[in-house]
């Protein structure tokens, strides 16, 4: 995803002269593009994370659309007041991205995890929050992120998530439908999203059953048109998919929406993600997700039971 | 060669051998970081730290905070050489489950580590609570910290420096492991981080700037700065990344990649000879 990233960052700044990218010391040569098409663009902040994002707001107010880039908890808590009054108070169309976001960095230990960002950038008023499950959400989103207005904070992967959206129209705050199914409805958030449609495959082999599966690419704007929607198909169970806390995160998120909307009582909701908690023993993704049932494996057992 | 000396030759040449071992078997990156250190955190742990294994809740025993926490792969083999654990654990040095990864988790995990680094621009404030904790406790110990030079551009560490200087604090000793690179770069060309020594001097700090590989200049200056009173103290140690593997020697490649078998074999040769 993070190469994706720069590729599609080198055309942008190839079509638009106002794009400019700050990065904190981290993505050794993966910018060599674009600090090619466009050097005087490229600035490399250093280790300092905290005046980059309030430096990002500054070039912002003066008119450039700069994308600040470094791993996930550096640009995101690291320097939280920062995006709060710089990018999301003074309503900044700066585009924050975090980089190894979740458990990508899993290996690295908590002080590279990230599973409060979401939930923490969510109640900051103005900014929008997203979370692309594969490199053709990330590339539309950037596309449609700078004609927008205001602040955005794009969470991505690290490398090799398989592509699992090919729809033509993806856009930001609207869901896209990667399976179309019954008896389960899982909402997907980010990359993990391709957890759920490994699962699908065991169900449909082992209990002959074929979910829906939906790729929500944002928690902020949240798709409440399609959740209304669903809340009449007769879904015994929602089932909410995050690499990211179970607090505050999509699970909340669709939580909120479901009391919100007085849905039906016999829907029940079902969150998984990272429970409230720091990981010790360590390893590397596919590991941890194991160990807190969020691979397919996990996701499979909790559905399994759920028949 | 005096006595000391050859201890810190000694220790310095195996850490190096088991941080590149440990590197090609687990696949962890920094390789070029830990190689850097290596010879502070001998002199730290072999000539500086008043630490008794046996009691390392001892209130008044010195503190030593890798601030530079992706330097972790050094410590752990220091920390294991110095007998606060077994080695064997570190059989499980990037398995699966394991508590050995990259950074030093919090403590109580891994005996001997006092704080969880990785993000840098902690540990230093840190150490400035430790050292001032120790001033209200009336203890008479000390808290050491390992800088990197790129961890210099945090400003937690100016402010750290601020505070410190402020505060008249003589227990708080820093080390910057001025390697001149940075993770994408050469630390100067980065963050304008010259003159570091001025800086930190016009911060109120003692500073003595040394070659951080040579142990009679480490151990002079370290000699000398100690016996200043109300202020804090560092030492900016000139040192070479990768430093030991001439093919490692300055090359940044090896912040990120870890050696293949025949690099393994090359490098553990020269360590040898
Ligand atoms: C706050 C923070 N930002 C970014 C990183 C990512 N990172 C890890 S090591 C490193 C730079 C390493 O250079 P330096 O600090 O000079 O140490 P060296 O490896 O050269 O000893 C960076 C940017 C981090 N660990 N923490």
């Amino acid at each position: 995803m993070r190469n994706a990233f720069a590729s599609e960052l080198t055309k942008l700044a190839k079509e638009r002269e106002d794009i400019c990218l700050l990065s904190g010391d981290i993505g050794n040569r993966m910018f060599d593009n674009f600090k090619e098409n466009a050097p005087n663009r490229f600035i490399n902040c250093g280790i300092a994370e905290a005046n980059m994002m309030s430096m990002a707001a500054g070039m912002a107010l003066s008119g450039l659309r700069p994308f600040v880039y470094t791993i996930t908890p550096f640009t995101t808590t690291r320097c939280l007041e920062q995006i709060k009054i710089g990018l999301a108070y003074h309503n900044a169309p700066v585009v924050i991205v975090g980089t190894g976001s979740g458990l990508s960095y899993s290996e690295l230990g908590p002080t590279h995890h990230s599973f409060e960002d979401m939930a923490i950038l969510n109640c900051l008023p103005g900014i929008k929050v997203l979370a692309p499950c594969d490199q053709n959400e990330l590339k539309a989103f950037m596309r449609e992120a700078i004609t927008l207005d205001g602040p955005i904070y794009i969470r991505i992967g690290k490398k090799g998530e398989p592509i699992l959206n090919t729809h033509q129209q993806i856009k930001i705050g609207k869901v896209t439908e990667l399976m179309n199914g019954n008896q389960f409805l899982i909402l997907c958030l980010g990359p993990i999203t391709s957890e759920a449609i490994e699962t699908s495959n065991k169900l449909k082999e082992i209990l002959g059953l074929k979910p829906t599966i939906v790729s929500m690419g944002s928690l902020k704007p949240l798709d409440e048109k399609f959740l209304m929607t669903q809340l009449s198909k007769g879904y015994k169970y929602w089932i909410t998919l995050e690499e990211h806390s179970v607090i505050g995160g999509l699970g909340s998120t669709v939580a909120d929406f479901l009391q919100k909307n007085n849905s039906p009582k016999s829907i029940k909701l079902i969150k998984l993600g990272i429970p409230d908690e720091f990981i010790h023993k360590l390893g590397n993704q596919k590991f941890v997700r194991s160990q807190y049932g969020l691979d397919s494996e996990g996701i499979f057992d909790v559905l399994e039971k759920l028949c | 060669m005096n006595i000391d000396k050859s201890i810190f030759l000694e220790k310095a040449r195996l850490i190096r051998r088991k941080v590149v071992e440990t590197s090609y078997n687990s696949k962890i990156p920094h390789l070029g970081s830990c190689l850097s250190c290596v010879d502070l955190l001998v002199y730290i742990y072999w000539f500086v730290l008043k630490i008794q294994i046996e009691k390392v809740d001892d209130p008044n025993r010195d503190i030593f905070i890798l601030s530079k926490g992706h330097g972790a792969p050094a410590l752990f083999q220091v920390l294991a050489e110095k007998g606060f654990f077994e080695e064997k654990l570190l059989d499980t040095f990037g398995k699966s489950g394991s508590f050995f990864h990259e950074h030093p988790p919090k403590p109580g995990y891994i005996n001997g580590v006092e704080a969880a680094t990785g993000s840098l621009g902690h540990g230093l404030p840190m150490a400035l609570g430790m050292a001032l904790a120790k001033k209200i406790k009336g203890l008479s110990s000390s808290c050491f910290v390992l800088l990197s030079d790129g961890e210099c551009n945090e400003g937690s560490i100016w402010e750290a420096a601020m505070l410190a200087a402020s505060l008249k604090l003589d227990n708080l000793y820093a080390f910057v492991d001025y390697n001149k690179w940075q993770a994408t770069g050469r630390s100067q060309e980065i963050m304008a981080l010259e003159p570091l020594a001025e800086k930190w001097k016009s911060f109120g700090w003692e500073v003595d700037e040394i070659d951080g590989h040579d142990f009679n200049s480490i151990d002079n200056a370290y000699k000398k700065i100690k016996t200043q009173l109300n202020k804090p103290k560092i030492i900016i140690c000139h040192t070479i990344k990768g430093k030991g593997i001439s093919f490692m020697e300055d090359d940044n490649n090896w912040h990120y990649r870890v050696p293949n078998e025949q690099e393994l074999k090359n490098a553990l040769y020269e360590l040898e000879n």
